[in-house]
């Protein structure tokens, strides 16, 4: 493999200068799952307002324009800002262990898709410091109350935070995508990658074929918005629906962009604590497909009552049902993964098959959406709410948090506390039930979403929003004893080893806890499915290697990928208030800084052997 | 592991003799995907909403179909030139694929020169802003779209020329034309189906 | 031993627990229909229900079972179970039966999607009542009688009535739980919607929004009056006579032709920017939920965004005294 003749020089940055130059891809792992997790918290944070002031009847804690914000930051910072980037913080530090490289393809990318993702959250929550109003109109922001009935610049800063955002977002899914077509280890067919893996690239080619659909939609409400635009305004002749056929074929595949990586953590943990192999492999990475695909197929479910008309509304019914199939598939492939093992029931496995039946709940309640005549009733109401909700914490949230205590050991070299893990898996699990159980049964008696309060007298209305507050308290303590976990836990000294669940099946438990900046001496052989457990049964204490020891060649940090988010930072409030010079300021940054990028060589430096630890392996 | 040598003729593709060449070259064509689909959605919208005048002006009064033709010759006849460039790399003649690309840079500024005359026209004769209709948004936003895309391009290919000078053709280079040659294939695709849709399309509707 | 079986009860039970906080037995909303369309959706809704209560039976029973057997014992840390691939009949079999299942589902999905649609479509002879939804109140037209009304709508017991929805402003949905589903009330002549609701008792429905319009958006309430059929005529005749203006009402009906005329007609047939106000003394609420009483009536006048957030209508206490105010609300009472 040839590569560039030149030698660098590596670029020593220390500390935070470190952290913010870096574009390895584990600090930059450990940078989405930080920034993820204090999104989840704010965003957390919203949801107990909002089942505080829905307690009580007629209730006061925050008013009717507050509540209308808090719904939509709660909803859009998580899914947006939580939810993804922390399912990308163990994407990039995960995946090029689990197929045996050194980086992901565009490690510089990877480091302005972190920056743009980070900015654009800070600039959808400027509202907060601003006191100019943050976006109300719904996670979905729907026109024309979103575009023309929407003041301030609370909808501005949604259309043009997410905007900023979202290209972090689509950056990432670039990368790795080319990762995993283009950089796996020798013998690593795409039939030998772990399931996590082809979870996340058909999870990364949803995200760039969603979210470049929601950019063009953001820029339609911008320009609506800021220029005046007609797409949404039917006074002139615009349509509203427009609006919602655009956001839902993003919004659809989304949900799979969601709930796929979380699939695929299962397929990691529940093997490796049942001691057995992933049963029916292939037919995973085939529902796994067929999800992805289906998943475009079928966002006009979101429409039923808009007025399609019936043909549309079947097709799109009968489309979406058939996406049960292959979910059904991987349910099964799990419990009989399980099936004749050995299970143990650490943390990271509890919520792991704490997912299968929460999930499956859910699961069950979609296909009741999905007949549309019986939307007719559900749709908009607290049903939909006590659907997404158990399968995105029974789905995406447990899948989140059976990685992050399955895979901190690997991270940060020391393992989370299992009997606070625990009790954070009850407590969680008994909330969420508590929280979100009833609320099927308050959408089908009458109470619909997004009401930032409701009417005395109305029978069990009352109670049931008690109840359900009450297990929105309950999950916040679990989700306080986790943070507490991982910094009580960051406090201790470095010892886990390599494979501390002692199972480990996937290359990433064969080297180091956590790993050295070059990952792998070598690059390693992979002989057969489970690579690592093949070479454990083999009896060897190491991968087997493809390559000789020699130099390794490692890219430079930059401060170029910050900078130019910060200049996009800047252009954004440059359009939010027509300003001239910021929006010129802000752009001619990131032009600058491209072009330097360009045109400046950078090689990167060569790690050489007598500094790798150890010997390595004869190839 | 061989080294690539740039004045030599043992790699045919200096694009593809490198991981990173190769990362690149793929990875431009998932990002032309991506690039597909928000074009895709701007046809969409135009498609849907350009009989919507709000008692403004139709395409079949604006357009001028001569300028729009020796806009697409422009634009075409750049594409081919920048092929021709692509063959003067894979010869390693660093001279025919400065000269090549530079062709193309001038055709394009043509493109854009008469594209943005287009534009003050339309606004000066007939008041056709972007707050006139819906379909004169969803006009300005798709061809402007593809305008500030012929504008990026042409600022890229031009920095493209003046590296070559200074760098010569590389493994490090050669990627870096190899995919800017893709991009402007595909805004002159992109520029096919505007041609179709909007002008022809709208001239005639 | 009991620790380890109290380790695992209590939290069984304790899921128990909770699952039952969600069974206050009150049968209301679409769980309470009452007219053929809300009971046909009940019915597809149960239907699914048994379907899904099935799969979920066999997937709780397969991995409860799994989940409680395959723990692992003590020593059996240096034994490896058996690394089995997959099992081809199993797959099959459980992609087979879902398939099936979803068959049995959609058939009567389908149906059912057409069928009302068709009803919805078919307008020739039947009784079409306008809805148009603004922000936050709703306004009935019936076309035929040539009524203009707002906030409560009046039909007869056991006909079929279309609701044509559209919107003023930005997008509503028209939902009355008890008559059947939903449709959105959309802004724009292209996508007006038709809903096809019956009534098949008397009663009084409450009706919502369902679709975030604004502020007030949880407060959009109204409420649909099936009357039998001579009640009904009734409460037409009643509606095209109006109030009329005696010695004591002078002074208010005054103050509102002055102040109030502008946004609230109350000629039975004209529709006006704000809801008209004929027969308002016998609407039960006022603002789709506050009762209708003097005090109430009083407060609203004097500054609505109090009481109902984001409302287009303007505060008057700056604008008239507390007198002025009380002579208009004798006069509103009035207009029965």
């Amino acid at each position: 493999m040839a590569h560039a003749h030149a030698h660098g020089h590596k670029k020593r940055y220390t500390g935070i200068m470190d952290w913010i130059t870096t574009v390895d891809h584990k600090k930059i792992g450990i940078l989405y799952l930080f920034a993820g997790l204090f999104f989840f918290a704010i965003a957390g944070l919203e949801a107990l307002f909002i089942r505080l002031q829905l307690a009580f009847p007629m209730n006061e804690v925050v008013s009717a324009q507050r509540f209308n914000e808090l719904i939509t930051m709660h909803g859009t910072t998580m899914l947006f800002l939580a939810a993804l980037p922390i399912l990308y913080g163990f994407f990039n530090y995960i995946i090029p262990l689990q197929i045996g490289a050194r980086d992901v393809a565009f490690p510089f990318l990877n480091s302005l898709g972190f920056w743009t993702f980070f900015f654009g959250g800070i600039l959808l929550n400027l509202g907060f410091l601003t006191g100019d109003g943050l976006p109300d109109s719904g996670w979905t922001a729907y026109a024309p109350l979103a575009t023309e009935y929407s003041a301030g610049t609370g909808m501005d800063l949604y259309s043009i935070g997410l905007q900023l955002s979202g290209i972090g977002t689509l950056l990432g899914g670039l990368n790795f995508v080319v990762t995993i077509v283009n950089m796996r280890a020798p013998g690593m067919t795409l039939m030998r990658m772990p399931l996590f893996c082809w979870t996340a690239f058909i999870t990364s080619i949803l995200i760039v074929f969603a979210f470049s659909a929601l950019a063009v939609g953001l820029l339609m409400i911008s320009f609506d918005r800021l220029f005046g635009g007609n797409f949404f305004n039917s006074a002139a002749g615009g349509n509203e629906i427009l609006w919602q056929h655009i956001f839902w074929i993003f919004g659809h595949p989304e949900v799979y962009i969601l709930v796929l990586p979380a699939f695929g953590i299962l397929s990691e943990v529940i093997p490796t604590f049942s001691r057995k192999r992933l049963f029916g492999y292939t037919s995973m990475v085939f529902a796994t497909s067929i999800i992805g695909f289906l998943g475009f197929m079928v966002w006009a479910h979101h429409m039923f009552t808009v007025g399609m008309g019936a043909v549309a509304n079947t097709m799109f019914a009968v489309a979406t049902m058939l996406i049960a199939v292959p979910t059904g598939i991987k349910i099964f492939n799990w419990i009989f993964t399980m099936w004749k093992g050995q299970i143990r029931f650490t943390t990271a496995n509890l919520f792991a098959i704490g997912f299968i039946p929460s999930f499956t709940m859910g699961g069950v309640t979609g296909v009741m959406l999905a007949m549309a005549a019986s939307d007719y009733v559900f749709h908009d109401t607290y049903f939909v709410v006590a659907h997404f909700h158990y399968v995105i914490v029974g789905g995406t949230v447990h899948g989140i948090f059976a990685a992050l205590f399955y895979w901190f050991p690997k991270m940060f070299g020391r393992t989370l506390n299992e009997t606070l893990g625990k009790i954070s898996f009850w407590l969680l699990v008994f909330g969420f039930n508590m929280t979100f159980f009833i609320q099927h049964w308050l959408g089908v008696i009458g109470m619909p979403r997004r009401v930032y309060t409701y009417l005395d007298g109305q029978p069990g209305w009352n109670e049931m929003n008690l109840v359900s507050t009450i297990g929105a308290l309950l999950m916040g303590v679990a989700v306080i004893l986790v943070v507490i976990n991982i910094v009580i836990t960051l406090l201790k000294p470095k010892n886990a080893p390599a494979d501390p669940w002692e199972d480990g099946r996937t290359m990433e438990w064969a080297i180091p806890s956590p790993p050295p900046e070059y990952n792998f001496k070598q690059t390693p052989l992979v002989r057969g499915l489970d690579a690592w457990w093949v070479e454990k049964r083999a009896g060897n204490k190491e991968m087997t290697p493809a390559e000789p020891v020699g130099p390794i060649h490692m890219p430079n940090g930059s401060i170029l990928p910050f900078i130019m988010s910060i200049g996009l930072f800047i252009a954004g409030i440059g359009f939010m208030y027509h300003t001239l010079w910021a929006t010129v300021g802000g752009l001619g940054i990131l032009v600058v800084c491209m072009i330097l990028r360009s045109l400046i060589d950078d090689p990167g430096y060569h790690i050489e052997p007598e500094e790798i630890e150890g010997k390595g392996v004869k190839a | 592991m061989s080294h690539a040598h740039a004045e030599g003729n043992t790699i045919d593709h200096l694009e593809r003799a490198t991981l990173e060449g190769k990362n690149k070259i793929l990875g431009f064509w998932i990002f032309l995907g991506a690039e597909m689909v928000i074009f895709g959605t701007l046809f969409a919208a135009h498609i849907g909403l350009r009989s919507e005048l709000n008692g403004g002006v139709s395409g079949a009064e604006i357009f001028s179909l001569p300028i729009v033709a020796i806009m697409t010759a422009l634009l075409l006849t750049s594409s081919m030139t920048s092929v021709l460039a692509i063959q003067a790399m894979h010869r390693h003649e660093l001279k025919g694929v400065a000269l090549w690309l530079g062709i193309t840079v001038l055709l394009a500024l043509g493109f854009l020169g008469l594209e943005i005359y287009e534009f003050v026209h339309y606004v000066h004769e007939y008041h056709f802003n972007i707050q006139q209709s819906p379909f004169s948004t969803t006009f300005y936003v798709l061809v402007g779209c593809h305008g500030t895309h012929v504008a990026i391009g042409i600022v890229w290919i031009s920095l493209l020329i003046g590296q070559l000078f200074k760098k010569g053709l590389t493994v490090v280079t050669a990627p870096k034309v190899y995919v800017a040659s893709l991009y402007w294939h595909f805004i002159d695709v992109v520029w096919v189906f505007i041609f179709t849709v909007v002008y022809l399309m709208g001239k005639v509707g | 031993m009991v620790k380890r079986w109290m380790k695992r009860l209590v939290p069984l039970m304790a899921m128990m627990v909770l699952f039952l906080t969600g069974c206050d037995f009150q049968l209301a909303g679409a769980l309470a229909p009452k007219g053929p369309v809300a009971e046909k959706q009940l019915e597809l809704i149960l239907w699914s229900l048994i379907v899904m209560i099935v799969v979920l039976v066999v997937v709780f029973v397969l991995f409860f079972t799994a989940v409680f057997r395959f723990r692992r014992r003590r020593g059996q840390d240096h034994q490896i179970p058996e690394q089995i691939e997959g099992n081809h009949k199993l797959e099959a079999t459980w992609t087979i039966i879902p398939i099936f299942l979803l068959f049995i589902m959609a058939v009567p999905t389908v149906a059912l999607t057409f069928n009302l649609e068709e009803e919805a479509q078919a307008v020739e002879g039947q009784r079409v009542i306008k809805v148009v939804g603004k922000q936050f109140w709703w306004e009935f037209t019936y076309p035929e009688e040539g009524i203009v009304t707002a906030q409560e709508v009046y039909i007869p017991v056991g006909e079929k009535v279309v609701f044509e929805l559209s919107s003023a402003d930005v997008i509503h949905s028209f939902w009355i739980p008890q008559l059947g589903g939903k449709k959105d009330a959309n802004p724009g002549s292209k996508t007006i919607n038709y809903l096809y609701l019956q009534a098949d008792e008397p009663g009084v429905y409450k009706g919502k929004c369902t679709e975030l319009c604004g502020q007030s958006h949880a407060l959009m309430d109204f409420k649909l009056i099936a009357l039998e059929k001579d009640e009904y005529e009734a409460w037409v005749a009643d509606m095209l006579e109006t109030a009329e203006v005696t010695a004591e009402t002078e002074v208010g009906a005054e103050l509102f032709n002055q102040k109030c005329l502008t946004c609230h007609a109350i000629d039975p047939g004209m529709g006006s920017v704000g809801p008209n106000l004929n027969g308002f003394a016998d609407r039960m609420y006022i603002g789709g939920f506050i009762d209708n009483n003097a005090e109430n009536l009083a407060e609203w006048i004097k500054n609505p965004l109090d009481m109902k957030p984001g409302v287009t209508m303007p505060p008057f206490e700056n604008d008239l005294t507390t007198d002025e105010i009380d002579e208009i609300v004798k006069y509103l009472q009035s207009l029965h």
